[in-house]
């Protein structure tokens, strides 16, 4: 980590790079700099930005000047950040695969040359680290999709994609959090509101945690479906070390 | 008892100062474009600093009053009428009950703001009373006003001391071009000496595409090193970005909290208000100050607000002149 450059941002920004690559040791990183950051909690932080190699921070310039703030991050991101990578927590998304949840499966089926059991297998054996936030409210950027499963966009967008739809774009699998137009192919949905806005938390996931996705049946998303409605439902989090 | 929405305008929302601390999530801060002369309609009626103003873009509402309140209306000249005959702008005003509230076109600048002493009363989303019109959250049942809406008061306040000396010199937005001070960066290395000299030096024409998301520019080309596509960062507000067209554009309120092209430079905080109270086809020339500088000239707007707040602290002098006064009752009874 010998790279990182805090640049300025305007007069109420700064931001800072921590590399030019997205991996997940920079991502960790930077995780690990924003715990450090809430646990020392600097006076005239407003808001934070962290993306997939660089954290942008918004300050108040009447509480923290610029030089300042510069002063207290370039201290900041020296630290070693081993303490912040000892855990990580893997949120259980269950996802009905196929069908009318997921009118595209055939198509990354024929494109991968797999079937359609093999395609959820391999959806659904690893953990996919949240790199960043973005897009829409809740939309996870997620990491290390299978190259197996890289499928091309669809040709002619759908003008609206349900929200829990769960897809492939290319090199990126997600979530869709709310209705929204997308041309990603749509393998499954979840039950679970990744989104919520009338929830105390309002997005389920941080940067920095990880999605597990779980196949269920039909039988079994109805039933999470109505507990996720009357806003029951809880996904499943394990915690485990790095 | 509030306001009923009799004609929505061009594109009439709620706002704050935004929704802050939640972008790490995805949400857009949305807010006031223009901070300014939001702050400065919130004080004329001693209004808390954040409180949700109504903010009208090019073409301004009709509004109808349904209960007596106290008003002050700041931004561009969008010429206000009460019941037919012209009020003045930057400058308390007591509505009645039933008042109409007229406004027109954009006469100077691009966008108004009317505070109101009876509080809007609005559910408070994630901290702020905004609308986020791309989320569908905050603000009026998350979307722009239309005829029809109504929205109440929180509390009845229709008192103010010093009412008489509540108004200020408005601002002149009648300019068609302007200077706008940037802070170079976060991504000015990723431009030719070129690239950067022309951004300086040659001038920019705002386009009709121009909304709460963003200023595009027309001018010059400015030339990257390379490319000017990097791996998605975060987005400040005022953040100019320059995508591989090689024409600049200026990220606001609605921006996402992400983008994937260079930002030359960030726009001062305190110029923002110039930028978003620009017409199509007006010119921009931008103008590099220090991170300093800018932040100097922030912290000095913070102390020129707070001596309009002295102005309007002042008892009217006409109060005091007791033949004016005198002059004034007769009238009442007449």
């Amino acid at each position: 980590m010998q790279n990182i450059r805090i640049l300025t941002a305007g007069d109420s920004s700064l931001l800072i790079e921590f590399g030019k690559e997205i991996s997940p040791e920079i991502n960790r990183k930077i995780a690990a700099t924003i715990q450090l950051m809430k646990e020392q909690h600097i006076e005239g932080v407003v808001d934070m930005i962290p993306a997939f190699c660089s954290l942008l921070i918004n300050y108040d310039p009447r509480v923290i000047s610029y030089e300042e703030i510069r002063e207290r991050m370039q201290a900041l991101v020296r630290v070693d950040a081993r303490a912040g990578e000892t855990r990580k927590r893997i949120f259980e998304i269950p996802v009905c695969y196929g069908g009318g949840y997921g009118p595209d499966i055939a198509n990354i089926a024929e494109h991968a040359g797999l079937s359609e059991e093999e395609v959820i297998r391999i959806h659904s054996s690893r953990d996919y680290l949240i790199y960043m936030l973005g897009f829409l409210p809740g939309f996870t950027y997620l990491g290390g999709l299978d190259e197996r499963l890289h499928t091309p966009r669809l040709a002619n967008p759908r003008i609206r994609i349900p929200a829990g739809s769960v897809g492939i774009g290319g090199s990126q699998t997600g979530i869709y959090p709310l209705d929204s137009p997308g041309g990603w192919q749509l393998m499954g949905m979840t039950p679970v509101k990744t989104y919520d806005p009338s929830r105390e938390t309002p997005i389920l996931v941080e940067a920095g945690d990880y999605i597990r996705f779980v196949p269920v049946d039909e039988a079994e998303y109805l039933r999470i479906k109505e507990a996720a409605d009357r806003g029951e439902y809880q996904c499943k989090v394990h915690e485990e070390e790095v | 008892m509030g306001i009923r929405i009799l004609k929505g305008g061009m594109m009439t929302t709620v706002q704050d100062l935004g929704r802050t601390g939640y972008q790490s999530q995805g949400f857009s801060v949305a807010g006031v474009m223009d901070v300014r002369s939001f702050k400065i309609a919130n004080l004329l009626l001693d209004n808390p600093e954040n409180e949700a103003v109504l903010e009208f873009t090019l073409i301004g509402p009709t509004l109808e009053f349904t209960s007596a309140t106290i008003i002050a209306i700041t931004g561009g000249d969008f010429q206000p009428q009460v019941n037919g005959e012209p009020v003045p702008m930057y400058t308390a005003l007591y509505m009645n009950k039933g008042d109409i509230l007229k406004f027109g076109s954009a006469r100077t600048g691009s966008r108004g703001y009317i505070a109101f002493s009876s509080y809007l009363e609005i559910p408070v989303v994630m901290g702020s009373r905004c609308t986020n019109m791309k989320s569908s959250i905050g603000g009026f049942k998350g979307r722009k006003l239309q005829a029809g809406d109504y929205m109440n008061f929180r509390i009845k306040r229709r008192y103010l001391p010093f009412f008489l000396s509540r108004k200020l010199e408005p601002e002149n937005f009648d300019q068609d071009s302007a200077e706008i001070r940037v802070v170079m960066g976060p991504q000015d290395d990723l431009f030719s000496k070129q690239g950067i000299e022309t951004f300086l030096n040659q001038e920019y024409t705002v386009t009709s595409d121009f909304d709460r998301m963003g200023c595009r520019l027309e001018g010059p080309f400015i030339a990257p090193k390379e490319t000017s596509d990097i791996i998605s960062d975060g987005i400040a507000f005022g953040s100019v970005q320059v995508p591989s067209h090689g024409k600049p554009i200026i990220l606001l309120s609605d921006r996402q909290t992400t983008g994937g092209y260079a930002k030359i430079a960030t726009v001062a905080s305190v110029d923002i208000p110039k930028v978003v109270q620009r017409k199509t086809d007006h010119k921009l020339r931008f103008r590099a100050i220090t991170v300093q500088e800018a932040q100097n000239l922030y912290l000095k707007e913070i102390k020129e607000l707070d001596a309009m707040r002295t102005i309007i602290h002042q008892p009217c002098k006409e109060v005091l002149d007791c033949r004016l006064v005198a002059k004034r009752l007769m009238k009442l009874f007449e």
